[in-house]
């Protein structure tokens, strides 16, 4: 398997090294060569940037697909943002010489130029479609055998043209690889409904953003899971920093908070505290025992 | 704004019913659709509040790409100076960064726990406001 460039984006490396340290784990116990995205900056966020000037969003996207193409790797994201920013431009670019050449106009002043000749891809698309479910089962010696709420996030899955992962309204190839692991997916509600902080309305409207996330919660919670699983780390944040904005207005809802690749690093074998659970808004205390409980009972 | 698969929509409500952010604020996409066309709505607050969750234009039966609209609507807006604060806020971390959330003590002291390395790169910074700056975004944005 070719090696892959690993970018992890803002969110993950300053708010959530926890995720980036399970990512790197999980990566080297399947055997994925994977190496830094050396020099990156942010994707950048398309809620924001795309959304003020397109050929500022599309020069910075672009900036970040030339070191990789660099290094002559594909490149490898692990939040949704980051992927939708890095593959919506690079497709872009690759169709529009016009759109192409503006873009290399402004990289040419770092020295810097855009070919096309790489691919842009989602830890959960690739683990879905170059390892496949099953091979990561045979990796998995004690399952982790747990309730999850599985949330995609919108960016993973839409445009549904762009993306090609097949409908977003009932996908289904994140709850495999998360029953891979030996969790139960368990189906609620609002399942893909959106966790309230893209598009820059998070920072701009904390209280608005917060009402959707509750929409989820409230689902969430009825269908009763020791945690839920995302792939995205700004849907992290929504999640777990939000239900700490949200116990302030008297609503607490308790529900742990983890990306997919610290649930893949456990089920890998890696500790709690090496898949960085305990470095989330809230912590878990009995979530954190559970997991270490399945970890200690002797291999099936 | 000049969109012409705009001028397609039956007006059916559909983007509005699976509207996420409409189910609690001002936020009628149905109506930013319509209005679009006819008049400029760059100083509409609704514009800010849909979280581009793609689900209007996934369902829209014209097939009108109703989110990228919003995206367009937000550009012409900037243009004018309507930006809000927070968002300002956002850029210029991106300028004296090369992040939109940059490391903190805290993290970077959880980094150093961890056994992660460094995340600022100062080359990175310095590319990154050079490409701002030949883009022009610092004079949009006024960083």
């Amino acid at each position: 398997m070719k090696e892959l460039s690993l970018f992890t984006g803002c969110l993950i490396p300053n708010r959530y090294p926890g995720i980036e340290k399970a990512t790197k784990l999980a990566l080297d116990r399947l055997d994925i060569k994977w190496s830094e995205l050396k020099e990156a900056a942010c994707c950048p966020a398309p809620g924001i940037y795309r959304s003020f000037d397109k050929i500022t969003w599309l020069t910075l996207a672009s900036r970040n697909l030339a070191l990789a193409e660099e290094k002559g790797t594909d490149i490898l994201t692990i939040c949704n943002g980051c992927f939708s920013s890095l593959v919506d431009a690079n497709n872009i670019l690759k169709n529009d010489a016009a759109l192409r050449s503006e873009v290399n106009s402004h990289l040419e002043k770092i020295g810097r130029e855009y070919l096309g000749t790489i691919e842009v891809r989602h830890i959960i698309e690739f683990l879905y479609k170059d390892v496949g479910a099953e091979k990561i089962g045979r990796f998995i010696e004690k399952p982790l055998e747990i309730r999850a709420a599985v949330h995609y996030g919108c960016h993973l899955l839409k445009p549904t043209k762009d993306r090609k992962l097949g409908g977003a309204e009932c996908p289904v190839f994140f709850d495999e690889l998360v029953e891979a692991t030996g969790a139960t997916s368990v189906p609620y509600e609002g399942k893909t409904s959106c966790c309230g902080a893209g598009g820059g309305v998070r920072s701009a409207m904390l209280e608005t953003s917060l009402r959707m996330t509750e929409y989820k919660l409230e689902r969430i919670k009825k269908a009763v899971v020791d945690c839920i699983v995302d792939a995205c780390p700004f849907c992290h944040l929504q999640y777990d920093g939000g239900q700490v904005e949200l116990a302030k207005t008297g609503k607490t809802y308790n529900i742990p908070v983890v990306h997919y690749s610290q649930l893949l690093a456990l089920a890998l074998g890696a500790t709690p505290q090496e898949a960085g659970l305990h470095l989330n808004e809230i912590t878990y205390r009995g979530f954190e025992e559970k997991i270490a409980s399945i970890q200690k009972t002797p291999a099936k | 704004m000049k969109n012409h698969d705009i001028l397609t929509c039956l007006q059916c409500g559909t983007c509005h019913a699976s509207c996420p952010s409409g189910r609690y604020t001002s936020l009628n996409i149905r109506k930013i659709v319509r209005d679009s066309v006819r008049r400029d709505i760059s100083d509409e607050p609704e514009l800010w509040m849909c979280t581009t969750c793609y689900n209007c234009q996934e369902r829209c039966p014209r097939g009108i790409k109703v989110t990228d609209a919003v995206l367009t609507l937000r550009s012409e807006a900037v243009k004018k100076g309507m930006l809000l604060p927070a968002h300002r806020k956002v850029c210029r971390c991106l300028f004296e960064t090369g992040y939109s959330i940059p490391i903190d003590d805290k993290h970077r002291l959880m980094r150093k726990k961890l056994g992660l390395g460094e995340t600022v790169h100062k080359k990175a910074i310095k590319e990154v406001r050079t490409l701002l700056g030949s883009t022009k975004f610092n004079e949009l944005i006024k960083i």
